[in-house]
């Protein structure tokens, strides 16, 4: 009896998680079709519900209903598999986020680690999707994605080692606490501009969004799906964007902390300032995607190999140096 | 403990199963699909005896790197068109008896660590590093690697670099006739030479190739 009031309760704090990501997600879909079309002097989705809000709940419903097709000569269980691979892994990589002191699912020790496990594990639901579809366009499309991620991963890894230098923790909650003092935005300017544009990379946004770019492969990867498959592919990749958003006010824009330490900012509870932070990152994201045209591939693969991964060797380098000359290595 | 036992054993049943899935499956992609799926099982038995440093790095390094180069190889070279041909062929079946040895060393190799861990725990000496229980794993694992092991760490690592460099030696030529662009060349273009006025010749035609 005691294991199943266990279990219960660890079922209602997942769903209080679960649903509130994913009803944000579908906001964030219509947030970001909304800046895009601004930017364009457009109008963006405005019909369904008060300034078209329900525009998400809408395509969602639709489809719902459409029929889901799987090619004849598809690989039917990996075909399935890929999507449901993809939604999945980007939504159980929430379990660590803290949303303020004590205010996380699963408070490990080696958190980032994790959230960086799991984004690995990201690449898996597109090349399963594009190998199984058994069609040209997917499989370029899926090919080209594999190699981006893998090669965007390092950079992102290194940056976090960066991070991680000055916190001398891998725990999420520990790294928010670190920046009690300044936030690691400061200090780590240049590596917070490349964890950006890696993260526009790795979650493959425009103007990295080789895999699926629609003018030579169709839709990449996510050609042969439809119906409710292809929703979940659109919202994992949703979900994983909003999930590098707030890796990224995680690391370097102070987490659930207040910019500013003063009584009035001091009641607002931490969630909402993390929530603040991210919306402030997505619409970052978001701006990005209108403004600045495609990457060649060759473009996007010396950028990512040639000019990140050195840059933030060598910042490692810096940092280290310049915590162990002034006694600043944190004593763990 | 209950809980605890029936996960380890869900785990291990799972990683048993594909690791037999992947020498069993007649499609190449499948069975390096397997193999992902049993380094993932045994990740979760490393966090599931604490060291969850380990599993982690497991996790990233071998599914998240290495795994996908696997599935790339295989997907890209099709090697499913040639399954079970070379076991048969006249031309490959030299490969048989040095698997076996191989496989044969291995076995033994296996036998002596399983049956020292049981019959003579002492000889393994496990106890030679002092594990506590209040500082992290990643920190004492960090305290033995960096201190007491800090020059093999640095061999292993310069083998590394080596096999690495060793590797793009062996696979970079330099191919004839490509036209590649120079990032420099065409940032430091000037107004001045960004165009040419030619004469050209009745039926002769200039190159403007260079």
């Amino acid at each position: 009896m005691e294991y199943v009031n266990l279990v219960f309760e660890e079922v209602y704090k997942i769903l209080f998680l679960l649903i509130p990501v994913l009803v944000s997600v579908a906001m964030i879909v219509w947030l970001d079709r909304r800046v895009w079309a601004f930017v364009q002097k457009r109008q963006g989705p405005n019909v369904v519900g008060p300034f078209g809000l329900l525009q998400s709940l809408a395509d969602a419903l639709k489809y719902i209903f459409k029929e889901i097709i799987i090619p004849a000569s598809s690989n039917k269980i990996i075909f399935i598999l890929a999507p449901i691979i993809t939604m999945t892994l980007a939504l159980i990589a929430w379990a660590v986020i803290p949303f303020g002191e004590d205010q996380v699912l699963a408070n490990i020790n080696v958190g980032i680690l994790y959230i960086f496990a799991i984004s690995s594990l990201g690449v898996y639901g597109i090349i399963m999707g594009g190998w199984a579809s058994n069609s040209k366009y997917p499989f370029l499309g899926s090919i080209r994605s594999a190699a981006q991620m893998v090669s965007y991963e390092v950079s992102i890894g290194i940056i976090i080692i960066n991070v991680l230098l000055c916190v001398g923790s891998l725990n999420l909650s520990d790294i928010v606490l670190a920046q009690q003092n300044i936030w690691f935005v400061i200090p780590l300017f240049p590596m917070f501009v490349i964890f950006f544009i890696s993260a526009l990379a790795e979650t493959n946004r425009p103007p990295f969004d080789l895999p699926e770019a629609e003018a030579e492969l169709v839709a990449g990867y996510q050609t042969e799906y439809s119906g409710m498959m292809y929703a979940m592919f659109w919202l994992g990749e949703y979900a994983n964007i909003l999930l590098m958003c707030a890796l990224g006010s995680i690391l370097f824009l102070g987490g659930w902390l207040s910019p500013i330490d003063l009584y009035p900012f001091n009641l607002i509870p931490g969630a909402i300032w993390l929530i603040l932070k991210i919306l402030l990152l997505f619409v970052l994201f978001a701006l990005v995607k209108a403004v600045v045209p495609r990457y060649r591939y060759d473009q996007l693969m010396r950028l990512g190999w040639k000019i990140f991964l050195p840059l933030s060797l060598i910042y490692v380098v810096l940092t280290a140096s310049y915590l162990f000359y002034f006694n600043l290595l944190p004593t763990i | 403990m209950i809980a605890h036992a029936v996960f380890f054993y869900v785990f291990s049943i799972i990683a048993v199963i594909s690791a037999i899935m992947v020498t069993v499956s007649k499609n190449t992609v499948h069975s390096v699909f397997f193999l992902i799926l049993d380094f993932i099982s045994i990740s979760c038995l490393f966090i599931m005896i604490g060291a969850e440093f380990l599993g982690m790095i497991m996790l990233i390094v071998y599914v998240g790197a290495v795994a996908v180069l696997f599935l790339f190889v295989v997907m890209m070279l099709n090697v499913a068109q040639q399954k079970n041909q070379w076991f048969y062929s006249e031309a490959t079946s030299g490969h048989i008896p040095i698997g076996l040895i191989i496989s044969t060393i291995i076995f033994f190799e296996l036998i002596i660590v399983v049956g020292g861990w049981k019959y003579k725990p002492e000889l393994l000496n496990p106890n030679t590093t002092k594990i506590s229980n209040e500082i992290s794993n990643t920190h004492s694992l960090g305290q033995i690697l960096y201190t007491d092991y800090i020059h093999v760490f640095q061999i292993s690592g310069m083998i590394l670099l080596i096999a690495m460099i060793g590797a793009i030696v062996l696979t970079f030529r330099k191919r004839e006739g490509v036209k590649t662009q120079s990032y420099l060349k065409q940032i430091s273009r000037e107004r001045s030479e960004g165009i040419e006025v030619l004469e050209v010749p009745s039926n002769k035609g200039v190159k403007i190739d260079d």
